[in-house]
């Protein structure tokens, strides 16, 4: 038996915690997702606590529409850029993996800035597959400034921005059954936590969280704490990187580029203003204006329903094709795909 | 599959599949199916490995020493003194001689540290643009030396799990000596030649060894539960994972578990020579940090379970796909 620790401790008052019957929480950052199963803290909840995966993995939530997008890019001889992530995600018909081991140039980069320097230095037309969150928008933002003030005229992007409070405001007014919010805290240091307020007017508490187990532990003791005595507010359990206001100066450079558009979520279907678009004045770095993108779609693969864990109705357990014909060696659905996702997370951690 | 993907080279399930799909069905020697890390022949162990690692000169190492510790421990692992090396190489037209002397160097220095010979070589040239630098392939021969045989249909419930010191060295070297990433951190590689340490340990009764190289500790570990009829339980707080290490598998989403080592054995010890064999490695230069990072168990047959800080427990699975590709 290992001895105890503070983090032991910690562990065992959540064991013991006295929730509240059918305790419904939603961690709705990917990170979250995987951090929780790393650490085993799925096997501490108290029996009456019942923890499920939002819709906070980028690859998870972009339509399979986008990688026919990006598909056809590459085919056409352009030079595709994208987070490793979104390599083996399959689209209709194909996966950007695929296509780079048949002789399309597709790279895996990690930042925007890298996709930037592969447009300045091959010469040829570059586009960056610009998907994820508040976090990488500011980043994208700025490589997008960067191109124009250091004139590299052939990058561009392919955007499939996501917001996440349009996300979770979909989400509570669909499910009336959650409890509250393990709040992602990559993305609340951008956004700030007045972000969130809405949710208290759903009579929804939320904990903004960092990583560590000792922070999701301890978020979700505030959270079931709240929940236990009717209290609804924000708590900002992460103030070594989350100030109240975010981050103004990222949120100043992902306003000066983008600005809100109705967009589509796998699983979720179409949100109002919930994801971002370059502004008029930046259409120049626009892909789909730059470049004819013509792709058609497959119908929707039979049986994947990545779309029910993504809003929470379901464990990755229920859907037919879990660890059956859909597994991290060949996945189906994106959220076995995506090392952030909810299936991926259930087959690496148990 | 109808392509070979970079993901078929990351030594995980994909490589697996290749091997069991692919090779298989052309390849059937009943040594060669045994899928060791080398062939056991009479009186004999046999072993051949590729090394295209990318750049060629890492902090901690190059091709070079990559190449002949390389062979060197796949042999030491199976429990046997490493004898004769050979080494091919492929080299790219307009390669800089200083850079192939420097190569060369190092491979003869670090065949006198293992004790091997290299008693052939071949060298082929190919044009501009097609082997990236060089790449080398090498060969080895050795002769067993443990007084029980190192096999791991020996291997019992409470035997014990031992790990010569920190984990995630060589990979994280390697892919901060890229450059990529923006990642500065200079993080040394732990490639070495791990006879000599091993042979302090050949009166024990070490059932397996493995080097948890492409895949890391959580690959070398699934392999050793997969298909057996016990499971294998590692404690979180024995793991020795440097620092830096943790840092950058936290930024690029890696698990450390996963990352390549050149310098470590993972070895099971029968349960009454356990102590003892932790006491012998720990008295060795490349031993010192040497831990008991858990056992064998009658529990959970053919998985990998850990024990985790927080006092609860989650699995290991070996990594999918190219985690980091050509890291050897």
């Amino acid at each position: 038996m290992a001895e105890a620790t503070a983090l032991t401790r910690l562990a065992d008052r959540l064991r013991d915690f006295p929730a509240r019957p059918d305790t419904k929480i939603m961690e709705v950052c990917g990170t979250h997702t995987v951090a929780i199963r790393r650490f085993g803290i799925q096997r501490l909840l108290p029996e009456t606590v019942q923890l499920v995966s939002g819709p906070g993995c980028p690859v998870c939530v972009t339509p399979g529409s986008f990688i026919d997008e990006a598909v056809a890019l590459a085919r056409q001889g352009v030079t595709v850029t994208s987070f490793g992530d979104m390599l083996r995600v399959p689209g209709s018909f194909t996966s950007l993996e695929k296509e780079r081991a048949a002789g399309c140039d597709i790279r895996a980069v990690y930042s925007p800035l890298d996709a930037l320097q592969i447009a300045a230095d091959c010469g040829r037309e570059t586009v960056f597959l610009a998907v994820g969150f508040e976090t990488t928008a500011p980043v994208i933002a700025a490589a997008a400034l960067k191109a124009l003030e250091k004139k590299i005229t052939n990058f561009s992007l392919l955007t499939a921005l996501r917001l996440v409070p349009p996300a979770l405001k979909a989400l509570i007014v669909a499910d009336t059954r959650l409890s509250g919010f393990l709040l992602p805290g990559h993305v609340s240091a951008v956004i700030g936590k007045a972000a969130y307020d809405f949710l208290t007017e759903h009579r929804l508490p939320g904990v903004i969280s960092g990583f560590t187990a000792e922070d999701i532990i301890s978020s979700l003791l505030c959270l079931l704490d709240m929940h236990n005595k009717g209290i609804y507010k924000i708590m900002n359990n992460y103030p070594r990187a989350v100030r109240d206001n975010g981050n103004e100066k990222s949120m100043a450079v992902l306003a000066e580029v983008f600005e809100p558009v109705d967009a589509e979520w796998r699983g979720l279907g179409a949100i109002p203003a919930s994801g971002l678009r370059l502004r008029p004045a930046y259409a120049a770095l626009d892909a789909r204006q730059r470049f004819t993108i013509k792709t058609e779609s497959a119908a929707p693969r039979r049986g994947c329903r990545c779309g029910d864990v993504l809003r929470g109705l379901i464990d990755p357990p229920a859907c037919p094709l879990f660890n059956k014909g859909c597994r991290p060696d060949r996945p189906l659905g994106p959220c076995m795909v995506s090392s952030e996702g909810s299936c991926s997370a259930w087959v690496t951690y148990g | 599959m109808d392509k070979i993907l970079l993901a078929h080279g990351g030594g995980g399930s994909k490589s697996a599949e290749l091997t069991r799909l692919v090779f298989q069905r052309f390849l059937r020697d009943p040594l060669l199916l045994e899928m060791d890390d080398a062939a056991r022949l009479p009186g004999q162990v046999f072993t051949t490995d590729s090394f295209v690692v990318r750049p060629l000169f890492f902090p901690g190492g190059d091709i070079g020493r990559l190449a002949v510790c390389g062979t060197v421990n796949d042999m030491a692992v199976m429990g046997a003194e490493p004898l004769y090396l050979s080494m091919a190489f492929i080299i790219e037209e307009g390669f800089p001689l200083a850079q192939l002397e420097k190569i060369l160097a190092s491979i003869a220095r670090a065949g006198r540290e293992s004790n091997v010979r290299i008693v052939c070589a071949d060298t082929k040239v190919v044009e501009k643009g097609k082997a990236d630098g060089m790449f080398i392939t090498s060969a080895g021969i050795g002769r067993p030396a443990f007084q029980k045989p190192v096999l791991s249909s020996r291997v019992r419930p409470g035997d014990g799990i031992l790990l010569n010191g920190p984990l995630g060295l060589h990979g994280i070297s390697v892919l901060t000596a890229r450059g990529e990433f923006g990642l500065r951190a200079t993080v040394k590689s732990d490639v070495a030649p791990l006879w000599g340490l091993i042979k302090k340990c050949r009166n024990l009764d070490v059932p397996f060894m493995r080097d948890p190289t492409r895949g890391g500790l959580a690959q070398t570990l699934n392999e050793l539960a997969c298909k057996k009829k016990f499971g294998v339980r590692i404690r979180e707080d024995q793991l020795p994972i440097p620092k830096k290490v943790a840092a950058v598998c936290d930024l690029l989403g890696f698990d450390p578990l996963h990352i390549a080592n050149e310098g470590k054995v993972v070895m099971v010890v029968a349960r009454r020579d356990a102590d003892k064999a932790l006491k012998i490695l720990r008295r060795q230069p490349l031993g010192k940090g040497a831990r008991r990072i858990g056992e064998i168990t009658a529990e959970n047959p053919g998985r990998v379970v850990m024990a985790t800080k927080a006092g609860s427990e989650r699995i290991v699975m070996p990594p999918v796909g190219e985690i980091l590709p050509r890291i050897c």
